[in-house]
């Protein structure tokens, strides 16, 4: 048993597993099959049928409005900010973290995480009250538009949109490069270092192998999550066709009530749908790729 | 001195990992840092690396205080416990690595990586990947990066560890072999003393952070000069009423460490030993072991076990047989000392006891009657 | 080696400083500082004023919906997670790759997408909601059990992804040392393999927990929101406050919510420090 190779053994506990029970298999497989039919599959299908539920020219027209095509133009510059941001320091702080030990690591990476556990809203909430009228980095922001004589503004601007979308956002890609750069260890980094190499080198030469496809499929992630992020985004965002991403055109769609925006709002929704499914299937890819790299 | 540590201490907080540290190593050997989990060899190593910085103390290599040069300008090539082969580049890539960085032309480069590849046997396997290679090759390969930019001190960390049994046997001489052919100093870490013997030419005996000992694998195993060292090296039992045992008077010892080889049981109409009968004293067998190439028998002699190995060429002994027993010696120890203690009855049976030394060290180590 | 460049032992990768730097900066910008605003602003309130606005009805209301719902989601997903994470590793069967592949649709499918499709879904003409409505009367949409049902939804893959590698890493020799000794299969899963998933199962439950408690995007149209009914959530609370331009309020509810946030946070990472410790004591 000792020489069984792990997935040799995995498959005889299959096997173990499988012979012992019959009925209890196939009352498990089946009960997990209709909760994921119709806790996840079925919505992505209503979300298709509802929208076109007016038929194909109406669907088309429905995406094609300015106000779709602002909030297309404004959702992109904020994703493509974000994963910017968020890819630098996800790569930054996951080499800080896994090449070196130091005090007080778990704590900084539970600070990462934070953006996952809180509300969406807090996070708008958070930039209102730091760049908003009465945060206390208005002036600061005031003094930077008077020397440059520049008009930025945070709050209800589109920099507001990008920031609460990289705060959401913000931990995908370290999330994803830690348990990857832990199993790889420090030893080949420190074999590269004692033979002289600089720190460009060794990232570039040994340690970005390594994370290439487990940083690909990060970037997938937090690009879906960026494109759909509402909350945080609902908060700092107020003029339609101006700062308004999709999520936000959709939301508007469909509190407009009418039958028609109800399916115009559907019609929006299945572009963040299929964009949805094709992450998912990436997904699938690069995990799978990322593993097999793992197991090198 | 080519390598040279001064009063090194290091600690990792409460812990203290080297301690009073004093050691030198001439131009060309071959060293073994030998000592059990914890006491010091590793960090020693590299301290001598820069991979780890002494807490006080002078590390000098080749006449220059090392302490502040960085690893890669000590001109030190090192072997990392697993090898720490770049797993993204091929046996080829890795051996390039160490010469692009010093911004060798590349014409040069290849015509070294030849000719490591030539030196390591590795031709064949330029092009795999680490995780297509053999435990063995893999050591061969790390050699080989290490040694690429012609270091002057080649430090090796546990080289055997992460290699199975069988093959080990086989790459202990081969790196014997190849360290002498590039006449590089070298210094390797093991808690393995049969690695040790067979390997260095210079031993290190470390525990706790501390050096028990150095000098030659003979020295260390036949004049070992603490109890430590004296338990750590052979198989050793410890037993304190020592002086129970027929030839040997009490001292101010602590006790006294007996090897398997120090004991010799025959049975009594043996007349290889008639001569010397009357030094001998009756031990009952209570224990057999089958060792492969030998038995080992646990014998009680004055209500001490003793253990002893018997070649499987001789006569068959039985569990409760009762045998006559001969201590050549043993090493008596006090606190940091150990002693040679000889059989003062063979002693005084001069000439016996050097036809007895033939059989304790015949060319296979066992004894043939 | 004659060149005698000062450098710092302890540390041969280089790079330490630059990134650490860089990582702590930026951390520090985007995510704290902000934060900490809310805690600043929060503190301009007196204690009276802060608990007059935290006591009020539908504040109350609003927390005892977000965490009460929350909670009981991630009960349920705690279930379906084991199930699906034990289906998904112990079996094999046809689309199991693509079964895998849909648990991590709520990670991708952007919220507010998520909340009208299941609020249109299970209102009372949806095509769940519908049956449901006409068979048993049952409405779903606009109440608590609406609530609940895009809370699992949104919570489902923090369980199965946390359960699942463990699960997969869990040396089948004990459950056959188990079979081995006797005990029968139920006795085996509930008593050798549970207590070996309780870690990843309280950091998944845990994870699914927070997150509800702070959703937003997918629970607002299927909630109704109605005052009367108990059905708004706390982050609507916020969201309603900011509109209305009332920060203290909203910086004080916000507050509370960042508490319970690190609370469980704190817990998240304390099972998964001591699950650590323990595997690596083995």
């Amino acid at each position: 048993m000792a020489y069984m190779k792990d997935d040799q053994r995995k498959k005889l506990a299959v096997d173990v597993t499988r012979n012992s029970k019959g009925a209890t298999k196939y009352i498990l497989i089946t009960i997990s099959v209709l909760f994921v039919f119709f806790m996840l599959i079925l919505p992505l299908f209503s979300v298709i049928v509802n929208s076109l539920k007016e038929g194909l020219g109406f669907y088309l027209e429905a995406i094609s409005t300015e106000y779709v095509l602002a909030a297309l133009g404004v959702t992109i510059l904020a994703t493509v900010i974000t994963v910017i941001v968020n890819t630098f320091f996800g790569i930054v702080a996951s080499w800080a973290l896994t090449k070196f030990t130091f005090k007080g690591k778990q704590f900084i990476a539970t600070l990462i995480d934070i953006p996952f556990s809180i509300s969406p809203v807090i996070a708008g909430l958070a930039y209102i009250m730091t760049f908003g009228r009465s945060g206390w980095a208005k002036p600061v922001v005031d003094w930077i538009n008077d020397m440059l004589g520049t008009d930025i503004k945070i709050v209800f601007a589109i920099p507001g949109v990008v920031l609460a979308t990289i705060f959401v956002t913000f931990p995908f890609i370290s999330r994803e490069l830690i348990p990857v750069l832990n199993a790889q260890g420090t030893d080949e980094e420190e074999a590269a270092a004692l033979m002289g190499a600089k720190g460009w080198t060794i990232f570039k030469r040994i340690t970005f192998p390594h994370i290439k496809w487990a940083l690909v499929y990060g970037v997938i992630l937090c690009t879906a999550r960026a494109l759909g992020e509402f909350g945080a985004v609902n908060a700092l965002s107020k003029t339609r066709g101006e700062t308004f991403t999709l999520p936000l055109e959709i939301d508007a769609l469909y509190l407009a009530g009418s039958a028609d925006s109800i399916t115009a709002s559907f019609a929006v929704s299945s572009i963040l749908v299929i964009i949805a499914v094709i992450v998912l299937i990436l997904r699938n890819i690069f995990e799978h790729k990322s593993k097999a790299n793992r197991e090198v | 001195m080519y390598v040279e540590l001064k009063d090194i201490n290091k600690s990792y907080g409460d812990f203290q990992a080297s301690k009073d540290v004093n050691m030198g190593i001439e131009k060309g050997s071959l060293v073994a840092l030998l000592g059990p989990s914890g006491s010091g060899k590793t960090t020693i190593l590299r301290m001598i690396a820069g991979l780890e910085t002494p807490d006080s103390g002078d590390i000098i290599i080749d006449g220059v205080r090392v302490n502040d040069v960085a690893p890669s300008e000590r001109g030190i090539g090192f072997v990392f416990q697993n090898y720490a082969l770049f797993r993204y580049m091929t046996v080829e890539e890795n051996i390039a690595f160490g010469l692009e960085l010093k911004k060798m032309p590349k014409a040069k480069i290849k015509e070294r990586v030849a000719e490591l590849i030539e030196l390591t046997s590795l031709k064949g396997f330029e092009k795999r990947y680490p995780n297509q290679l053999s435990g063995g090759q893999r050591q061969r390969v790390a050699f080989a990066r290490a040694l690429a930019p012609n270091p002057s001190l080649l430090l090796l960390d546990e080289p055997f560890a992460a290699i199975d049994a069988k093959v080990r046997q086989e790459l202990r001489s081969w790196l014997r072999e190849m360290i002498y052919k590039v006449g590089i100093t070298s210094i390797f870490v093991t808690h393995d003393q049969d690695e040790a013997v067979e390997v260095a030419d210079q031993i290190i005996v470390t525990n706790k952070g501390g050096i028990e000992q150095i000098g030659t694998p003979k020295e260390i195993y036949k004049t070992p000069e603490t109890p430590f060292v004296s338990e750590f090296i052979g198989r050793s039992l410890l037993i304190e009423d020592y002086h129970k045992l027929k030839g040997f008077e009490k001292g101010e010892y602590k006790g006294a460490i007996i090897r398997p080889e120090f004991v010799e049981a025959f049975k009594s109409d043996n007349q290889v030993f008639s001569d010397v009968m009357d030094c001998s004293e009756e031990g009952v067998v209570t224990d057999i072991l089958f060792r492969g190439n030998s038995l080992e028998l646990k014998l009680e002699v004055n209500g001490i076990e003793l253990t002893t190995f018997r070649s499987l060429e001789r006569r068959s002994v039985k569990k409760g047989e009762k045998m006559r027993v001969i201590i050549y010696r043993l090493f008596a120890v006090d606190d940091d000392k150990a002693y040679l203690l000889e059989n003062q009855e063979l002693k005084a049976k001069d000439v016996k006891n050097r036809r007895l030394e033939a059989y304790l060290y015949s060319s296979d180590g066992y004894f043939v009657v | 080696m004659a060149k005698a460049r000062k450098f710092r032992g302890g540390r041969v990768i280089p790079g330490f400083g630059l990134t650490f730097g860089i990582t702590i900066a930026m951390l520090s910008i985007l995510i704290l500082i902000p934060l900490a605003s809310v805690l600043f602003q929060s503190f301009r309130l007196s204690p009276s004023e802060f608990w007059g606005i935290i006591s009020m009805p539908n504040v109350k209301h609003a927390f005892a919906t977000s965490i009460g719902c929350a909670f009981i989601a991630a009960v349920i997903n705690s279930i379906f997670g084991i199930m699906l994470a034990w289906v998904l590793v112990r079996y094999e069967f046809p689309c199991k790759r693509i079964m895998d592949g849909v648990i991590e649709l709520p990670f991708c499918l952007p919220t507010a997408v998520a909340g009208i499709t299941l609020s249109k879904m299970y209102s009372t003409k949806g095509e769940i909601g519908g049956p449901l409505f006409d068979w048993f009367g049952l409405r779903i949409s606009y109440t608590h059990v609406g609530l609940v049902i895009a809370l699992i939804f949104i919570g489902i893959p923090f369980v199965v992804r946390a359960i699942q590698p463990v699960l997969e890493k869990l040396d089948s020799q004990y459950e056959e040392a188990a079979y081995i000794l006797g005990a029968s299969r139920r006795k085996t899963f509930f008593k050798v393999i549970i207590p070996e998933l309780r870690p990843a199962l309280l950091t998944g439950f845990g994870l699914a927990f927070a997150r509800g408690i702070g959703e937003y995007g997918s629970v607002i149209y299927i909630s109704g929101n109605n005052e009367k009914e108990h059905t708004q959530v706390v982050s609507y609370i916020i969201m309603q406050k900011l509109n209305y331009l009332e920060y203290e309020s909203a910086t004080a509810i916000a507050l509370i919510m960042l508490i319970i946030s690190f609370i469980l946070l704190l817990f998240i990472n304390i099972i998964q420090i001591r699950q650590s410790r323990r595997t690596n004591n083995i």
